[in-house]
């Protein structure tokens, strides 16, 4: 059984300094589905992913506590460069950084060392075209990527992080500041990328974790109230909490 | 009522504030338009290819020219990687309330308000005199090189802090190492706060004289090497008005002085724009 399980969290606790906000989480995560973890603001999303591809390291205050494992290996032993290019991260603002299209994207690659410029065009175009920007860049790969808007930018993120080839990808609210038609857009490219990658996103709201996720966990203050398929949480949750937020009660 | 007065209160504020801008603006052009009016005339093509003659009474000013961007160049050449590298050590390795950061950055700022004389003396003691390294280019550039380090230590500090986070976290995040994370993103975000600090400094040096005169000396020949004595621009400028040999050339010195500064600074601008911080 255990093998599906992409990622499995093993009684995960996190706190910043003193004050706890992950209790004793645990959750097994399968391959090629989109996962939303849902919750209210502060309930521990946000720390909760970060902790998956170890961005909790930059930030001494926060102790992650707990095993992490992906396919079956604790986060903790492979090296932590190997294990953020596994599980590549979306911000919940578009991150370009302040450099070409074309560089943004060949900067993970460049990273682990493709110099040749023929790979790493190949990787740029073949990552663009998943993440459905290439028709809109194509002619203008070396201009700055903050001269694209704000939903090309976060696709832009998107094809960033595919062209590390990774296997999970994290998305922490990616489209909390676009418009519906760039939501839109990125929601079909997840669709399309579930077949090859482990997805899981903090969903904008329960309108999009109910168009795109096939599991549904959900969160309140740090604590994993629930997760099942996306059609028994949405229908028939187990929690009254759940229920509350489903039907707009609170959050 | 009350908002009408508020907005009299405001507007005389703002024009208070336009005054104080306008006078300060004036006495800058009045003084530079002053200088160049007065030293312009004197800039000839021997002026600028001959040595001085006659204590600077006659003859050019080449020698104190190739001296003045000669100790300038070792200062800068100097100062620069020790400014950056501690700046980055502060900035990126320590944190930021720890004993060594904040030991270091206390040095840096008593250092910035020393006067330039002290360093000058303190340059003779330890270079000329106690290393033996006598009045030469090299005393005078390492003076100003501990000079001008405060300088680009502060200015690269806050230009790397000024990178957001955000580019270090999106450099980690897509795998990269602390060290990929300084040298492709944030040394190309911060470079133009860090080149305007060795800028900054680049001016200084040209326009420093007591630090100078005490080290690198106030030889008049044309220097030949890094051991040698030399005059720079500056000093040459002080010692022809202090000593009333020529105020001709004086303001000849002056104006070429304030041209050069501003050559420097179009050219490095320039530079910085084509090559280093494109696309940001
Ligand atoms: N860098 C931090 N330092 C201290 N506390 C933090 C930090 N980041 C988040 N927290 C706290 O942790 C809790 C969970 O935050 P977060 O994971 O961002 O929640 P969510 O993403 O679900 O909104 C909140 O109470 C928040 O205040
Ligand atoms: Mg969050």
């Amino acid at each position: 059984m255990a093998g599906q399980h992409k990622i499995s969290v093993r009684d995960m606790n996190v706190w910043f300094s003193d004050k706890q906000v992950i209790h004793s989480l645990n959750i097994d995560i399968p391959s090629n589905e989109i996962i939303s973890v849902l919750g209210p603001a502060n309930s521990g999303i946000t720390t909760l992913l970060r902790s998956l591809n170890r961005l909790s390291d930059l930030n001494p205050a926060m102790r992650v506590e707990g095993e992490i494992l992906l396919d079956g290996n604790n986060i903790r032993d492979v090296s932590v460069t190997e294990l953020r290019r596994k599980v590549g991260m979306v911000f919940d603002v578009p991150t370009p950084l302040p450099i070409s299209i074309f560089d943004n994207i060949a900067y993970g690659p460049r990273l682990s060392g493709t110099k040749n410029m023929k790979n790493l065009t190949g990787i740029v175009e073949q990552s663009l075209r998943e993440a459905a920007l290439w028709d809109d860049v194509k002619d203008r790969l070396y201009t700055p990527a903050m001269s694209l808007s704000g939903g090309q930018q976060q696709r832009l993120c998107i094809a960033r992080v595919l062209a590390l080839k990774p296997e999970v990808i994290l998305l922490d609210r990616p489209c909390s500041g676009l418009d519906p038609l760039s939501t839109a857009k990125i929601e079909e490219s997840l669709k399309n990328l579930k077949a090859q990658f482990t997805i899981i996103i903090a969903p904008h709201n329960v309108q999009q974790a109910s168009r795109v996720s096939d599991h549904i966990a959900f969160m309140l203050m740090g604590h994993l109230v629930e997760h099942g398929t996306a059609e028994k949480i949405l229908t028939n949750p187990k929690d009254q909490r759940t229920n509350d937020y489903l039907t707009g009660r609170f959050g | 009522m009350m908002k009408g007065s508020s907005r009299v209160t405001e507007n005389i504020i703002k024009t208070l504030i336009w005054a104080a801008a306008l006078s300060v603006l004036t006495v800058l052009v009045v003084i530079i338009a002053y200088i160049l009016i007065r030293g312009l005339p004197v800039i000839s093509w021997q002026f600028l290819t001959e040595i001085p003659r006659n204590m600077g009474r006659s003859g050019g000013i080449s020698s104190t020219i190739v001296g003045t961007l000669m100790v300038t160049l070792v200062a800068i050449v100097i100062a620069t990687p020790f400014g950056i590298g501690t700046a980055f050590y502060l900035a990126e390795y320590t944190r930021r309330d720890s004993m060594v950061t904040r030991v270091i950055r206390f040095s840096a700022e008593s250092l910035a308000g020393i006067p330039s004389i002290v360093y000058g003396l303190f340059g003779f003691i330890f270079f000329v005199k106690y290393l033996g390294m006598g009045w030469s280019v090299l005393s005078g550039g390492l003076t100003l090189a501990i000079m001008i380090l405060p300088t680009i230590i502060r200015t690269s500090e806050e230009a790397i802090l000024a990178v957001p986070n955000l580019y270090r976290e999106v450099s980690y995040s897509l795998g990269g190492t602390k060290w990929q994370t300084i040298v492709k993103t944030v040394l190309p975000s911060a470079i133009r706060g860090i080149a305007n600090g060795v800028i900054l400094s680049v001016g200084r040096c040209v326009a420093e004289t007591a630090a100078v005169v005490l080290t690198a000396g106030s030889a008049l020949r044309m220097t030949t090497s890094l051991t040698s004595p030399t005059r720079t621009m500056a000093v040459h400028f002080y010692i022809l008005a202090s000593e009333a040999i020529s105020f001709e050339n004086a303001y000849g010195t002056a104006a070429l002085l304030i041209i050069l500064i501003f050559l420097i600074n179009v050219v490095a601008n320039t530079l910085i724009n084509r090559f280093i911080a494109k696309g940001r």
